[in-house]
């Protein structure tokens, strides 16, 4: 395997676990557009404890996640009081707290960042990623998963129906914090490098989009979103310039300044989110996608029938 | 014999505005007590102070000799109180059976209820089961959004079946339906009343009242007019001019002046 394509899938990996940890809250009904700051506090315990104290992976990894669950129990609190776009605002401001605490912060190196020594490679991060992956979707089959998408759908009845949405959220935040700590951590021993800037606001409206753009309803939604929307772009990296030439060849458009070279991927991802937005506002998976792919004929027999 | 469910006193003001203003009555352990009177009289408000959606400003409410007055609205159906709504409200992104099984949720407490998979256990079992006996077994995977109104109205009821309630609290249940429809739901009704569950049931469907609840309470302007057997309330003073008007318009007048 390619050092290129090694890499890419390592951060195709953590992405997905960054996402699934962003999804569970989702889930409940707490949108999350403060992802980067619990990635920054898993990366940074990792890299703090790897470069200060030569603390083994095996203990930095769980650490960092550790720090992620904290975190989520800690801001679930607040944020149970807060709803619609207040809740949203609130955790752009928690993820905006964590990178300026670490900017101001010369122990964790403020803008300089912090070299992490161990390397962690592609064998340890996919089966880490497979274990969040497997987890999520077993997660979503119990009766505690039932309960957060009813919180999501109408939590007024939940609470009707015994279901305390205030646990539930905390539940929510705290796991999913775990697993973006732990997918913070591994990044940290992945790049070999964590700085505060790596961890901004546009990381976590980027995931949280993965998130939505894939789809809610299912657990395969932040996979297939993920997938979809790393790889895409990093096709057109190369896909695109080639296109322009071969159209502008073909139409004998003279390649001068106009160009079009892959900054314009991001030009096609924002088009494409706009489009989705429109047509598919519940995302790429849904629910009955899913059922029309595994039944593909009981399905149709059913709606005749019904 | 003591009452199943008894509120005494109760009062519920908005700012000022008395919408529930001294209400009592009791219902018996398996009977079925009828909730009437005009739009805005204050019924569905009295639904939520005995769900705990809002706080009650005066008055209690006792549940098998216990008050539960103060009871956090989610502990409540684990009490045995377990109701249906105005409008329909179950998750629309949830199937059927979800929707069914979100209904035991108050018996499924501890950790290995909530993180052992549905599929295959005894709670999806029952679910199915219950929705097969009220003839819903063809709908069960569907998603409630893409179902008729009528069929929803009976899941959300089977839903609140199955936290296995010793009161149903039914808010409208015919509203909507046709009459064939309202019809079978009285048969349905009847059939989950004879399992000794008491109904109190807010209805405007005077057909369906008579025919499945012997006793009712008239509310007109938060305030109780009537508590009696349904037979006679047509007969009731009070009860055909919250309805009707009074009978001498001039009175009226005077009395509204006053």
């Amino acid at each position: 395997m390619s050092g290129y394509l090694n890499g890419l899938l390592s951060l195709l990996c953590i992405d997905v676990m960054f996402a699934y940890g962003v999804f569970l809250p989702v889930m409940a009904g707490q949108l999350n557009l403060g992802g980067a700051g619990f990635q920054a506090l898993g990366g940074y315990v990792a890299a703090y404890l790897a470069a200060n104290y030569g603390t083994p992976i095996w203990m930095t990894l769980p650490l960092g996640s550790l720090a992620g669950a904290l975190a989520g129990v800690l801001i679930s609190l607040p944020l149970a009081r807060v709803r619609g776009v207040y809740l949203v605002l609130a955790t752009i401001a928690f993820g905006q707290v964590v990178t300026g605490l670490i900017l101001a912060s010369p122990t964790l190196g403020g803008a300089q960042g912090i070299p992490v020594p161990s390397f962690v490679g592609l064998p340890v991060i996919l089966p880490f990623t497979i274990i969040v992956i497997l987890a999520c979707f077993y997660l979503c089959a119990t009766r505690l998963g039932l309960a957060m998408r009813a919180v999501h759908d109408d939590e007024a009845v939940a609470d009707l129906m015994g279901v305390s949405a205030r646990a539930i959220q905390v539940i929510s935040y705290a796991v999913g914090g775990a697993i973006v700590g732990l997918s913070g951590a591994l990044y940290a021993h992945q790049f070999g490098f964590v700085e505060a800037q790596d961890f901004d606001e546009t990381l976590s409206v980027y995931v949280l989009l993965y998130v939505l753009l894939g789809g809610v309803q299912t657990a395969w939604g932040p996979l297939v979103g993920t997938a979809c929307f790393v790889l895409i772009p990093e096709a057109l990296r190369n896909l695109l310039p080639k296109l322009s030439a071969l159209i502008a060849q073909t139409l004998h458009l003279p390649i001068g300044d106009a160009k079009i070279d892959d900054s314009w991927r991001l030009v096609l991802l924002g088009a494409f989110t706009v489009a989705m937005m429109i047509w598919r506002p519940q995302g790429i998976v849904t629910r009955t996608l899913i059922e029309r792919l595994a039944h593909p004929f009981g399905a149709a027999r059913q709606r005749r029938a019904a | 014999m003591s009452a199943l469910l008894e509120i005494v006193g109760l009062t519920k003001s908005f700012g000022g505005l008395a919408v529930v203003e001294d209400v009592s009555f009791r219902l018996q352990e398996g009977a079925r007590l009828a909730l009437i009177g005009p739009n805005g009289a204050g019924k569905t408000t009295i639904f939520n102070l005995l769900c705990g959606v809002y706080p009650v400003s005066a008055g209690s409410v006792m549940f098998g000799g216990v008050d539960i007055t103060a009871m956090p609205s989610r502990r409540r159906i684990g009490v045995g109180l377990a109701r249906s709504f105005q409008n329909i409200r179950l998750m629309p992104h949830l199937s059927v059976t979800e929707n069914v099984m979100l209904g035991q949720q108050a018996r499924a407490s501890g950790l290995r209820a909530l993180l052992s998979p549905l599929r295959g256990s005894r709670w999806k079992t029952e679910a199915d089961e219950r929705l097969a006996a009220f003839g819903l077994a063809p709908y069960r995977d569907r998603l409630v959004s893409d179902l008729p109104y009528g069929i929803r109205k009976k899941i959300e009821i089977v839903r609140a079946m199955m936290a296995a309630p010793r009161v149903l609290l039914l808010d409208e249940p015919a509203a909507g339906l046709n009459p064939r429809e309202t019809a079978e739901l009285q048969e349905f009704l009847a059939s989950i009343a004879a399992e000794g569950v008491a109904l109190l049931v807010i209805e405007h469907d005077m057909g369906l009242v008579r025919g499945l609840c012997p006793h009712c309470v008239v509310l007109n302007f938060g305030r109780k007019i009537y508590d009696g057997p349904t037979a006679d309330v047509q007969r009731d003073e009070a009860v055909l001019e919250a309805y009707l008007g009074p009978r001498d318009s001039v009175h009226a007048e005077t009395a509204h002046v006053a």
